[in-house]
């Protein structure tokens, strides 16, 4: 590793807008971004309940709904095309401003350069516009709630030529499309900068003693994910671009020839609707595993720490991580198997995405098997990350139908997927978000959260999580579609009252998180004092700093690490736990040099 | 606390399995795959029932492991040492390497079996043509008439004011004169069909959950599929891909007729042109 200490030391600010708005430092820019995303996914859920709401009543009146769009819904009952865009917002707001954002950029900000032992990352400027940038693309997607026709209803997939042939194809479909494009661009050039920063930290910013394999768990994950971002988002932000072009510079990347709408022959010609599906997907699958692997991290780090041990083992853990990343871009064809790909692409794309299985199976069975004969300990950000485990399992069996075309036949586009991915990313990442909030508050803010609130919110979660996703799945078995806004088909009307029952488990589940929002809040002004800098008993970095930490990490005196991350229930120890910048020797055979 | 944590997921693991064995709801709501009335249905039902036992047990199994330890570890004594997993990381490792790698090896092949049983198979020289063209938000049907040929279709003849969905030009196009549209589809049963499909403007698809049939319309490519409807009825093809406000309500009927049946709708049909 160099030293880059250099590259990074700027002077602590004094002036408010530097210290809180404009700032430089990594910890603030993590702060803002958990901000963002908690206020992007509050915006997203109200958005689920709409829906939800509607699926089950279809004519139900939702009192106030006129004032989000007089137009969308007329008499506070959506219309066909504002289920559409409520839905490609609720869509878009969640897997990229709060499913990438909170585990990544929001914890990985503030938490690596600490657990690397570094004072900042190393181009705090490219960090700073990475949030703001980013945040640029957040104010982009919602004002196109207030343009004349709305938010485009395209799904957050976008598919040409439904994305790409303009305001002829419907509502949202002209400024709407645009605009999303726009606030996606930005948002790839935020991930872009946040993914250099995230990788040269880790390469090059480690403190002395910290060797690679003795970065914890969440520090891996992150990095991981940012080289997962930095090849995915590459090809999004390009992809987005030609959108945008199709729509204003009269091109035709994605609208083939001789298309009619409304009696009229389209101006477009030459394009290919696949090409779209292509680029969308290349990002979109390692888009999943963005959302996900920090997560695991996070639920690694938490877990290891409350059941006082380490990993039956770090590095088969690292490796299937790493292992994820380099498959997640050779499966992404397996949201093509009936789009008209060639039928061998189909199976081509198949075995890789069955083989994922395995590194993923190894995960599970790592941490079932380090639960095995540890001390756990109960608290809510424990909790959460068993929870997580519960999720990965439940949305991770169900990729084994998806992985295979033959059976894709009766499962894509149905329920079956939405159920899915709402267990495997969306669920769990928000239960990784959740442990890592529990976790990691009092480093953050030098308070407590409140103990019995987060039990009751992770009780009302977990079940209320299944309630809700687990009958998608016998609703897409049964062959019920996705993105209809109301159930008109003979064989699916009577499905409702299965419909009914997730949108009474989605409006509890919802409203439980309005006692993680007020514990936040609480907490964050009222909260107990943290009683010392390392509350849970933790062995890596961020424990050994002062709480919060100080401007530059660690005050005076630069750390050095000596030993693994996660030195537990050490034998002899004078605890039984020696900190990772303890000189307390350990006499273990198997730590890392 | 760690104890109705390990209850509850159990309790929910089993609950979540009720109706996936049941194939049913609480109100005695049908939850299961729909009947199959094609001829290579029974293979994709073969395969979906043999990963979901294999998917079934793996999930159950995980999820009374992760239960039985948070039981079990969650309050150690004062004085419990930890222990280690028997066999350590790498016995995990290899498990999953044999157990997982070989179901999913095992499910490759014999799914790679049942998806070249539709795809990689070319339609019976003597299969009924049917053209399906889809737009914003119907289906239209074309069957090629006595002659056996299609017309060409020109995409600025298309009007739906003057009903001519396909864009065809009776008055001079010789093969057109007979060909016959439709807005429902029937076909004969136990008689191969190849559908010949095309999207007028935007992605839709071709979903009809009986018939074990679903492909995407591209605009801009002529795809198609073949099957043999196995079993007389209505039935509904749905479109499953995104295509605008009315994309939940684009859907037309399957009738599958005996022969004589179909003859008859079929002149029926015609005489309507």
């Amino acid at each position: 590793m160099h030293d880059m200490s250099h590259a990074v030391h700027h002077g602590e600010p004094t002036s408010f807008i530097r210290k809180h708005v404009f700032s430089l430092d990594h910890k603030v820019i993590g702060k803002q971004y958990y901000g963002m995303a908690l206020i992007a996914v509050f915006i997203a859920m109200v958005l689920s309940w709409i829906m939800r709401l509607h699926l089950g009543w279809s004519n139900l009146a939702i009192p106030g709904l006129h004032l989000l769009s007089k137009n969308g819904a007329p008499g506070d009952v959506p219309t066909p095309e504002y289920y559409l865009q409520l839905m490609t917002m609720h869509g878009t707001i969640m897997v990229f401003f709060v499913l990438t954002t909170a585990p990544f950029t929001a914890f990985g900000n503030y938490f690596l350069p600490i657990q690397t032992g570094a004072e900042d990352m190393p181009f705090p400027h490219f960090n700073m516009m990475s949030f703001w940038v980013t945040f640029s693309g957040f104010i982009v997607l919602i004002s196109s709630f207030f343009v004349s026709d709305g938010p485009t209803l395209g799904g957050w997939t976008q598919y040409a030529p439904l994305s790409a042939a303009g305001a002829v194809t419907g509502p949202g479909q002209g400024w709407g499309v645009v605009l999303w494009a726009i606030s996606i661009g930005l948002f790839c050039v935020g991930q872009l900068f946040g993914s250099l920063n995230f990788i040269t930290t880790t390469l090059d910013m480690r403190c002395k003693g910290m060797s690679l394999m003795r970065l914890p768990l969440s520090a891996w994950a992150w990095f991981l994910t940012s080289v997962m971002g930095l090849g995915a988002f590459a090809v999004l932000m390009p992809a987005v671009i030609l959108l945008i072009l199709d729509h204003l510079a009269g091109t035709s990347f994605f609208v083939a020839s001789n298309l009619v709408i409304n009696d009229q022959v389209l101006p477009h010609s030459g394009g290919s609707t696949l090409l779209w599906q292509h680029l969308f997907w290349f990002f979109g699958h390692p888009e999943v595993y963005i959302a996900l692997v920090p997560g695991m991290g996070i639920t690694s780090h938490v877990l290891i720490t409350n059941m006082r041990r380490p990993m039956l083992s770090h590095r088969v853990l690292i490796y299937s991580m790493g292992a994820l990343v380099v498959l997640s871009y050779m499966v992404y064809g397996h949201h093509m198997f009936v789009a008209g790909m060639n039928p061998i692409s189909s199976l081509a794309f198949s075995f890789p995405t069955l083989i994922i299985t395995i590194p993923s199976t190894i995960i599970v069975l790592i941490w079932l098997g380090s639960l095995y004969g540890s001390k756990l300990r109960i608290n809510s950000a424990s909790l959460f990350a068993l929870g997580f485990i519960s999720m990965f399992i439940s949305g991770g069996v169900s990729g084994f139908f998806l992985a295979q075309p033959s059976i894709d036949i009766m499962l894509h586009a149905t329920y079956f997927v939405v159920g899915h991915f709402h267990l495997v990313m969306a669920v769990a990442a928000m239960f990784g978000i959740f442990a890592g909030t529990y976790f990691w508050f009092p480093k953050m803010f030098g308070r407590m959260m409140n103990e019995p609130l987060g039990k009751i919110h992770f009780w009302c979660s977990f079940v209320g999580a299944y309630c809700i996703f687990m009958p998608f799945h016998y609703l897409g078995i049964a062959g019920n579609i996705r993105r209809y806004q109301a159930m008109v088909d003979d064989y699916l009307v009577p499905l409702i009252p299965v419909h009914k029952f997730i949108t009474i488990a989605a409006l509890f589940t919802g409203a439980a998180q309005l006692i993680f929002l007020y514990n936040l809040i609480y907490s964050r002004f009222k909260g107990p004092k943290a009683p010392n800098d390392n509350p849970w008993e933790g062995t890596s970095l961020e424990w050994s700093t002062a709480t919060p930490p100080p401007h530059n990490n660690w005050g005076d005196k630069m750390p050095v690490v000596y030993h693994d991350p996660y030195q537990y229930s050490v034998e002899g120890a004078k605890q039984d736990f020696i900190m990772q910048a303890s000189p307390e020797p350990v006499h273990s055979a198997d730590e890392e040099k | 606390m760690a104890k109705l944590v390990a209850v509850t997921i159990v309790v929910i693991a089993i609950l979540s399995a009720i109706p996936i064995i049941t194939h049913k709801w609480p109100g005695d709501i049908s939850v299961g795959l729909p009947q199959d009335i094609s001829t290579h249905g029974e293979l994709i039902d073969e395969q979906y029932a043999d990963t979901m036992l294999e998917a079934g047990i793996s999930f159950l199994i995980s999820q009374f492991l992760l239960a039985y330890f948070i039981w079990r570890f969650s309050q150690p004594k004062p004085g419990d040492k930890i222990r280690s997993f028997p066999g350590g990381a790498t016995g995990l490792v290899v498990a999953a390497f044999l157990l997982v790698g070989t179901e999913v090896l095992a499910l490759g092949v014999f799914g790679a079996k049942a998806w070249g049983s539709i795809y990689f198979t070319p339609p019976a020289a003597n299969a009924m043509p049917v053209q399906v063209q889809a737009g914003q938000f119907a289906f239209y049907f074309r069957y090629p008439g006595p002659d056996g040929r299609f017309g060409p279709l020109h995409p600025n003849l298309i009007s739906e004011a003057n009903a001519n969905f396909f864009g065809l030009d009776t008055t001079n196009d010789q093969d057109s004169k007979d060909d016959i549209v439709t807005a429902e589809m029937a076909i004969p049963v136990n008689r191969e069909i190849h559908l010949l499909m095309h999207s007028k403007d935007l992605g839709h698809a071709f979903f009809v959950p009986e018939l074990r049939i679903h492909q995407d319309f591209v605009p801009g490519l002529d795809l198609s599929v073949h099957f043999t409807a196995t079993k007389i009825g209505k039935y509904e093809i749905v479109c499953t891909q995104l295509c605008g406000l009315g994309h939940f309500n684009m859907k037309a009927y399957l009738e599958v007729m005996s022969q004589q049946d179909f003859d008859n709708w079929l002149k029926q049909q015609a005489a309507l042109q």
